[in-house]
């Protein structure tokens, strides 16, 4: 270093910022641990390891050292959030393929960190969704609720050998969202005496929330893009309960249900996916909202979040390019395009 | 009081270290070496001899045209040499020096006071030129010329900058509790030269002492105001200040004067009181000198010392020392050679201590956080720059309005992955320069080259329709000479056209039409450019040297 500045902030580092946003996800985590049984420790403890080998792995082939890059701790985040967003109790190679799209296809393929149009963990998930969708439905259910809830060694079990003395059905549930969709389809509507209910996963989304609240109490995250997003979701949820009540869950239940929460406040945030200027970063969340609400209400797939993430980590370039702010002394914006 | 302009950060100010004692005197010093370019602007031109004898405040060097600055002796002596020494610049550069042996006496020479009530301006300028005032808060701008709103008329507002927004520096703020007077007399000064109507004067909140003494200083004056501003890097920037205090903001690539602001700094106002009321030219300022020293303090003075017998007078460097900047530690740099003088610029002496300045991490990949865009008080977004500059698309980062990047080191100082963002932009910037004055250099060969085209096609055409015309003329016998006239015109004509086609084709530049002190940084830039191009190089291929490391234990 030749030239000023001498100083640098102390608290400024990236595996700081990585290690906030983990223990930020603690609280969902022990709630998940109380309501599920053990099985989500072998989802992050299972991913953690795939995700350490791979990017080792990866960095190894690009001739980067495992040091430092290792150590910014941000496969880890990846990780994790595949765990918390994937079903537990699956095989163990759903969560091998997850973190291989992650790593291999969602970051290294695009030159490592902070290269990657798309978030790696969000990636990873949708890529399963899309594969195996029968399997991605098939939630525990909360431990009061379901007849039986597997131990650790049961759930071990279900994960490495992918049977056990205990059927499926004994522990698993439909997923609120998959409720609706189905019965829907069935042709039932809302009047008739079956409603949406909130469902044990939805508990755990309250956990996010309060992680989400602590990340940007910590300033980790702006507030911007987990309020556009949870706007987005409310306003597009009323109207269309509005327009169709029969049909329609309306916005409490979309804001609760699903990966609305950690969407909001763990993926829709990541900031190397997407929109960076104050306004973008508002119009990244709130469109990220209202596409999620319309595949829920409209697609094929019971959630959206994932899908309208994706979409919009696609946009955020753009976003940014029409949102420069005003540089101080200047009368206008920069033009996007402007290459001089 | 809110912050007025957007981002900034809050820093550890250690002001503790030196602020707590007086203001000291140094000893007199066998040798002083004065530099005669310690401003912006041309340098000073020598008007001693090696042997001459001068006396304390003897004008040494003349100003060379109006953006010069004159210098003067510090002390009584002979005159040893004239000659390149190390100077107290980042770049590291010897310059050219006046070398005095101090004589023992501190002879002064006969100055009188400026009567500043009655002269007209021109003529109060023109003296404090003759005293080599310049700005004493870094930038060494010549005052004479800061004190000439020339076509503007006036200024409505003079802002003193009292904010002293580094770290560690605390020269301004011993100045303003010990010599509030000084200050606020050579404010009035300034005030009747440029024709302020009021006077504000900006001050960190982190000095209550010295805003208290400048409040009590300033109570004779209704029309001087001061302001205690929040303690938020970088308020003593000059534009930021004059927004903080009036709410103007200047204009991109423009100056405060065009917003009808002038700032000064407060050393500035009392220096200007010295030439003022006791005749005395510019040979002293007040230094901290501070870190890593065994008595931190603050000292006046004399231009000309050398910075080692600055540090030795404060009893020297402790054992955890680790190097000396000049200036504060966001906007000051590494001292070479302690060789060099106190120079008109040097506000601090800064000897890094071990615990206070650890190694700057290593550079991680940007993960776009976009906490650097948050923290710039120019609303820039420094992620983008940094990504254009490193992939060198200029263009792009220059879109990014990169000139307007004031090299505070906000967003160098809060980047979580501890990227040397003002480095790279100091890179662009000179590189983008760098090629303008490439493009005119080429511009000028093709411009010459297409006129040579041109004259040889013009005589080869001359020749043969002279032949013809001979040719005819023997023929006929008649005279075709308004004919050849015309002819010539037409020709000279489509010339003049090609030319001013070119001219209007030609795109504007950065480097075009410049003021002098900008050409001025262009030049010191453009030295240290050769440098800085190592140095991010370096950064770019440090990912890449750690590939080939690992690349070479594998295999």
């Amino acid at each position: 270093m030749i030239g000023s500045p001498f100083s640098h902030s102390p608290d400024a580092s990236v595996s700081r910022i990585m290690l906030t946003l983990l223990a930020a996800l603690l609280p969902a985590v022990a709630l998940h641990a109380v309501l599920f049984g053990p099985g989500i420790f072998i989802s992050l403890i299972l991913c953690s390891v795939f995700g350490l080998a791979l990017e080792v792995l990866m960095l190894n082939l690009r001739g980067f050292p495992a040091q430092p890059f290792l150590r910014d701790g941000s496969v880890l985040v990846t990780a994790w959030l595949i765990a918390m967003a994937l079903p537990t109790l699956l095989p163990w190679w759903v969560y091998l393929v997850g973190m291989g799209v992650a790593v291999i296809a969602g970051k290294h393929l695009y030159g490592g960190l902070g290269q990657n149009l798309f978030n790696p963990a969000m990636l990873g998930f949708t890529v399963l969704l899309v594969s195996f969708p029968t399997l991605l439905s098939t939630w525990p259910a909360a431990s009061l609720l379901a007849a039986h809830t597997p131990s650790l060694t049961e759930s071990l079990q279900l994960v490495f050998q992918g049977a056990s003395s205990i059927s499926l059905d004994a522990y698993t549930m439909a997923t609120p969202l998959d409720n609706l969709k189905v019965n829907l389809r069935a042709g039932l509507t809302i009047q008739q005496g079956w409603w949406p209910t909130i469902g044990a996963r939805e508990w755990v989304a309250l956990g996010y929330l309060a992680g989400g609240l602590m990340l940007i109490a910590l300033r980790i995250i702006t507030w911007h893009i987990p309020v556009a997003f949870l706007a987005g979701i409310t306003l597009t949820a009323l109207i269309l309960k509005l327009i169709d009540p029969a049909h329609q869950a309306g916005p409490f239940f979309h804001l609760i249900a699903g990966g609305s929460m950690l969407g909001a406040f763990f993926f829709a945030t990541d900031p190397v996916t997407a929109a960076t200027t104050p306004i973008g970063k508002l119009i990244f969340g709130a469109l990220a909202g209202v596409i999620a609400v319309f595949i829920r209400a409209f697609g094929s797939y019971p959630d959206g979040i994932g899908f309208a993430i994706l979409l919009m980590n696609a946009a955020a370039p753009l976003i940014d390019a029409y949102t420069q702010p005003k540089v101080l002394g200047h009368t206008r914006r920069r033009r996007p395009g402007a290459s001089e | 009081m809110k912050t007025a302009f957007p981002g900034g950060i809050h820093l550890p100010d250690h002001k503790a270290e030196s602020c707590t004692t007086p203001i000291a005197a140094m000893p007199l010093l066998p040798r002083y070496v004065v530099p005669l370019s310690q401003h912006i602007g041309a340098a000073a031109v020598p008007v001693v001899k090696v042997g001459d004898a001068v006396l304390r405040g003897q004008m040494i060097a003349r100003r060379d045209g109006a953006l010069s600055c004159a210098a003067h002796a510090p002390t009584s002596g002979v005159v040893s040499a004239i000659e390149v020494r190390p100077m107290p610049h980042p770049s590291g550069l010897w310059d050219l020096c006046i070398v005095i042996e101090s004589d023992g006496a501190d002879a002064p020479v006969a100055w009188q006071p400026i009567d500043w009530e009655n002269l007209p301006p021109e003529a109060v300028r023109e003296q404090l030129a003759d005293r080599g005032l310049a700005g004493l808060g870094g930038a060494v701008f010549p005052s004479h010329i800061k004190l000439d709103p020339a076509n503007d008329g006036h200024w409505p507002v003079l802002v003193l900058n009292g904010a002293e927004c580094e770290p560690w520096i605390t020269c301004d703020d011993r100045l303003m509790r010990e010599r509030a007077t000084d200050v606020l007399q050579g404010a009035r000064v300034m005030q009747r030269l440029i024709g302020a109507a009021e006077i504000l004067v900006g001050i960190e909140d982190n000095k209550p002492e010295a805003i208290a003494a400048m409040q009590s200083a300033a109570s004779p004056w209704d029309d001087i105001h001061i302001i205690a501003v929040p303690a938020v890097y970088p308020m003593g920037g000059g534009k930021q200040l004059a927004q903080q205090l009036t709410g103007r903001v200047t204009p991109s690539g423009g100056r405060t004067t065009d917003v009808g602001v002038q700032v000064f700094n407060v050393g500035t106002a009392a220096a200007l009181w010295q030439a003022v009321s006791q005749g005395e030219p510019l040979i002293c300022r007040i230094v901290s000198v501070t870190g890593a020293v065994e008595r931190p303090g603050n000292f006046d003075v004399r231009i000309g010392t050398p910075i080692n017998d600055l540090i030795t007078a404060v009893g020297g460097v402790r054992e955890d020392a680790a190097g000396t900047l000049v200036g504060g530690p966001m906007m000051g740099f590494l001292l070479h050679d302690e060789a060099a003088t106190v120079s008109k610029a040097v506000n601090c002496v800064l000897v890094r201590p071990q615990a206070d300045f650890p190694p700057r991490p290593r550079a991680l990949p940007c993960i776009r956080c976009s906490r650097c865009a948050a923290a710039c008080p120019v609303s820039l977004q420094p992620f983008e720059m940094y990504w254009y500059a490193r992939a060198k698309d200029f263009g792009k980062a220059q879109s990014y309005s990169l000139f307007d990047c004031i090299e505070c080191g906000c967003c160098s100082f809060v980047c979580p992955s501890a990227i040397p963002l003002v480095e790279f932009f100091r890179y662009a910037k000179g590189e983008i320069w760098a090629r303008e004055q490439e493009k005119g250099a080429a511009d000028q060969a093709r411009e010459r080259h297409e006129f040579r085209e041109f004259r040889l096609e013009r005589e080869k055409q001359e020749k043969a329709e002279k032949h013809a015309k001979a040719a005819a003329a023997a023929k006929q016998g008649a005279s075709p000479e308004d004919a050849d006239a015309a002819r010539k015109k037409a020709i000279l004509d489509a010339a003049m056209a090609r030319a001013s086609k070119a001219r209007e084709t030609a795109s504007p530049k950065n480097t075009t039409d410049l003021p002098t002190d900008k050409q001025q940084e262009i030049l010191e830039i453009e030295m240290r450019r050769a440098q800085l191009k190592q140095a991010v190089d370096h950064q770019i291929s440090d990912i890449d040297a750690d590939a080939r490391e690992a690349e070479e234990n594998n295999g």
